[in-house]
């Protein structure tokens, strides 16, 4: 291993090779994640405290979901998914243009997720479906649904917000590979990447029934 | 472990351009730099916090008096004296200060930045550039914090601990105007910041030991360093949630932590249904464990400073490691005993209770063990080593404390007052600065390349333990009487006005501390420029910081050191000298690095 790294541009001065440069960033990542899991963990305590002291409340506010786009949305994403699991192949083969145009699809498919996820905001405004001063909401328990929708828009606000520091983060690999950066020896970035996207994808497949499914 | 399989000189990869002014001091990427950022920012907060401190003692010694030259500069709207709602912002940013912006970034940012890599035998940590970015994801909160004083209403006045609904609600408190807002976007700052840093010291720790450094052969710093980042790695992203939360609560009318139908000033809330004592749970979730985190690195240090100036082995070394994991991991089931007084079902009441007694049995461990390591050991009385022994004697005094305060029913009569003042600052000031007070005269001579003047050292330290002790002990006496915190004047109530003179010795004395910390401060900056020239290991200790060169050029060592035994060989019989330092090869013994691995 020693062999390949004294002379790869892509080992940063500070490590003795190439493996343990990519272990490090490997472990960074698993390590950053965890504490991802964390802070949605405490968003998803406090949903699960909420919805108990106000079971009705939340049913109905389940109710009110579009469960058709919320489905087509977790599809969506799980296809991103592949799109960036192919990506991360094609970088343990050194193989720049299929990193990008996995890459892109990656991009495209997020891209569709989030499309979708305005569309579904904007209908909950128009409905006056939103927590505060816009709240228009008469039905029979519509403070659990404004403490439903309160969650709805936070958790999934934050997801995509997760969604979209990972585009910034999929235009800089895109650009990396461009230049011709990933080899078959180092292609840590895309592969660290990866794992962000994985984790966005499975906070989405943990909030779909969470959100849209759990009406009882 | 690749990192052990390899001895090539790391020096072959460390013939970089040597870097401009701005890249070499400003941004750099060199851990020992940006610890020293750190180190220097918060010593200059540490003198923000104290003053804060230093008001609330005024005004609770001498209520509703003017200020000598400041008050009519600082006060002039209202009459020259501290309003109550000041008096409230002042506490509230003291807290927040010490302990966002002082103790935690000394700790974790300073000496685990300057130390980790240095003890562990690596270049530099494993995410240069990350951790660069964490110092410089402070200089927003700083900033923003700063500015929080020159908001409308003044800055956060809810507390540290930010209880809903006085911090949701705006029109609740002055300080709850903008100041609350702006005090959630520092957090959140300082929680991004402080994420970063705990993601590299675990990598670092865990890749980039030098060969032959096993993880039981590591310095207690760094095992404390990295049960402390593990700590901070999963309790500060729940505070980062929950600081989000109430920020949407009070921007965008989202409505977590806002009981239903809640009438303040007359006005009833909008949004509702949601529960005030949720953001207890997630604020205590995180912010029970920052007491560890506050307080294992200073324990790390002390240990490693102890064994030094006692030439002696550190007595058990695996214990001390365990019971440090152990107060770790106990210190994440025990954040309801804040909340006593809240409303909690008894079982779960006395669940919190037992756990948070049982911290004690590690904590013990821990104290008879530092106590083992001085017995009968050829004591020498530096300044770092006097801190250290001054921290075990003031921090058994807060930890047993802490073990009142666990008991409920103790607990309820004295929540809210000054005895948990008391105790907290026995911990902190008494644990947390000794240690950190150790920790900077320890390592400064590595840091800077001269020591700090030994005899303004022991000044120093005489005067402020007996200060602190002054300053501190006597709060448990006005705990005890039932005086609460948090009130601009509590001799308005007749049951407390016989506790004013107490407090004014409390003041004089808190003064006097204030005082003694400007003869650090001075000796600090006297000693960066001309203190006394040090060599590679003034303190013939045995770790491998004292290896490379004081200051360590950029990359630290000349040649990777090699590892062969662990931190604590003093008085070997192996050999002549009272020390053994890990990197040299045991005399008279084949130097088979391999066999060593």
């Amino acid at each position: 291993m020693s062999e390949i790294g004294e002379h790869h541009g892509a080992l940063a001065h500070h490590f003795e090779d190439l493996e343990q440069q990519r272990q490090s960033a490997d472990l960074g990542m698993w390590i950053f994640l965890a504490t991802e899991i964390m802070f949605f963990g405490a968003l998803f305590a406090a949903y699960a405290v909420c919805r108990w002291m106000n079971p009705a409340g939340f049913s109905t506010g389940t109710s009110l979901l579009d469960v058709p786009l919320g489905t087509v949305n977790t599809a969506v994403l799980i296809g991103s998914s592949l799109t960036m699991v192919w990506a991360v192949q094609a970088g343990h083969r050194g193989d720049s243009r299929s990193i990008i145009r996995n890459l892109v699809g990656t991009l495209l498919l997020g891209s569709v997720f989030l499309v979708i996820k305005a569309l579904e905001y904007s209908h909950k405004f128009h409905d006056g479906l939103v927590p505060g001063s816009l709240f228009t909401y008469g039905g029979e328990q519509a403070a659990g649904v404004e403490m439903f929708l309160c969650f709805y828009f936070v958790m999934t606000g934050l997801h995509a917000l997760h969604m979209v520091i990972g585009f910034g983060l999929l235009v800089w690999l895109i650009l990396l590979a461009r230049r011709g950066r990933f080899t078959k020896e180092y292609s840590n970035p895309v592969e660290g990447v990866g794992l962000y996207w994985h984790f966005v994808d499975i906070v989405w497949i943990f909030l779909f029934p969470m959100l849209y499914l759990l009406e009882h | 472990m690749n990192a052990t399989a390899h001895h090539s000189e790391s020096g072959g990869h460390g013939h970089h351009p040597q870097p401009g002014f701005l890249r070499k001091y400003v941004f750099s990427l060199d851990h020992k730099i940006i610890g020293i950022q750190f180190l220097l920012t918060t010593l200059v907060f540490f003198m923000v916090g104290g003053l804060l401190a230093l008001a609330v003692r005024w005004q609770l010694a001498w209520p509703w008096q003017e200020m000598p030259v400041i008050g009519k500069m600082l006060f002039s709207d209202t009459g020259n004296v501290i309003s109550p709602e000041f008096y409230t912002m002042l506490f509230t940013m003291h807290a927040s200060v010490m302990i966002f912006f002082v103790v935690i970034p000394m700790l974790i940012g300073a000496f685990a930045n300057f130390c980790i890599p240095l003890m562990i035998g690596a270049p530099d940590m494993a995410f240069p550039t990350l951790n660069m970015l964490s110092y410089w994801f402070f200089w927003p909160a700083f900033l923003i914090m700063g500015y929080s004083f020159t908001v409308e209403g003044g800055a956060a006045a809810a507390g540290w601990t930010a209880y809903p609904p006085l911090s949701t609600i705006e029109t609740a408190a002055p300080g709850s105007l903008g100041g609350q807002t702006w005090w959630l976007v520092a957090l959140i700052f300082v929680g991004i910041s402080s994420m970063m840093g705990s993601v590299n010291y675990i990598t670092t720790i865990i890749k980039m030991r030098a060969p032959g450094m096993h993880m039981f052969r590591m310095p207690m710093t760094v095992w404390a360093m990295f049960i402390t980042a593990l700590l901070q790695a999963f309790a500060l992203p729940v505070l980062t949630a929950a600081l989000a939360m109430q920020l949407l609560d009070r921007t965008l009318q989202t409505g977590f932590f806002n009981p239903a139908g809640l009438v303040v000033n007359n006005v009833t809330v909008a949004t509702g249904g949601g529960q005030p004592i949720l953001w207890q749970h997630l604020f205590w979730f995180y912010s029970h464990p920052a007491v560890y985190i506050m307080i294992l690195p200073a324990m790390g240090i002390v240990s490693d400073v102890l064994s030094t100036f006692a030439r002696k082995p550190l007595f058990g070394y695996r214990p001390m490691v365990y019971s440090v994991a152990g107060i770790a991991g106990l210190g994440f089931v025990v954040w309801g005993h804040h909340m006593f007084q809240s409303g909690m079902n008894p079982a779960l009441g006395a669940t919190f209770m037992v756990s948070t007694m049982m911290i004690a049995l590690p904590s013990a461990i821990k104290t008879f063990n530092w106590l083992g390591t001085l017995w009968r050991g050829n004591l020498i009385f530096t300044s770092a080593m006097l801190f250290a022994v001054g921290f075990i004697s003031v921090f058994a005094i807060g930890g047993l404390s802490g073990i009142f305060m666990a008991a409920t029913p103790i607990d309820i009569y004295i929540h809210d007052t000054y005895f948990i003042v008391a105790h907290i600052h026995y911990v902190l000031m008494g644990g947390s600065a000794f240690g950190i007070f150790a920790g900077i005269y320890y390592w400064f001579p590595k840091m800077f390349g001269r020591t700090m003047n030994e005899s303004w050292g022991k000044v120093h330290f005489f005067g402020t333990f007996v200060a602190m002790n002054c300053t501190f002990f006597p709060m448990h006496v006005l705990g005890a009487a039932g005086m609460p915190r948090r009130l601009a004047d509590p001799y308005h109530y007749e049951t407390f006005a016989h506790l004013k003179d107490l407090n004014i010795f409390i003041t004089i004395s808190a003064l006097v501390l204030g005082g003694f910390q400007v003869i650090f401060a001075l000796n600090f900056i006297f000693s960066i420029f001309g203190g006394e020239k040090a060599d590679r290991n003034p303190w013939r200790s045995n770790t491998l910081e004292w290896v490379a060169p004081s200051p360590p050029p950029h990359g630290n060592f000349e040649t990777t050191p090699i590892v062969y035994r662990g931190p604590y060989e003093y008085a070997s019989p192996e050999v002549e000298e009272d020390y053994l330092p890990q990197n040299v090869p045991t005399p008279g013994a084949a130097p088979v690095p391999g066999a060593a691995i």
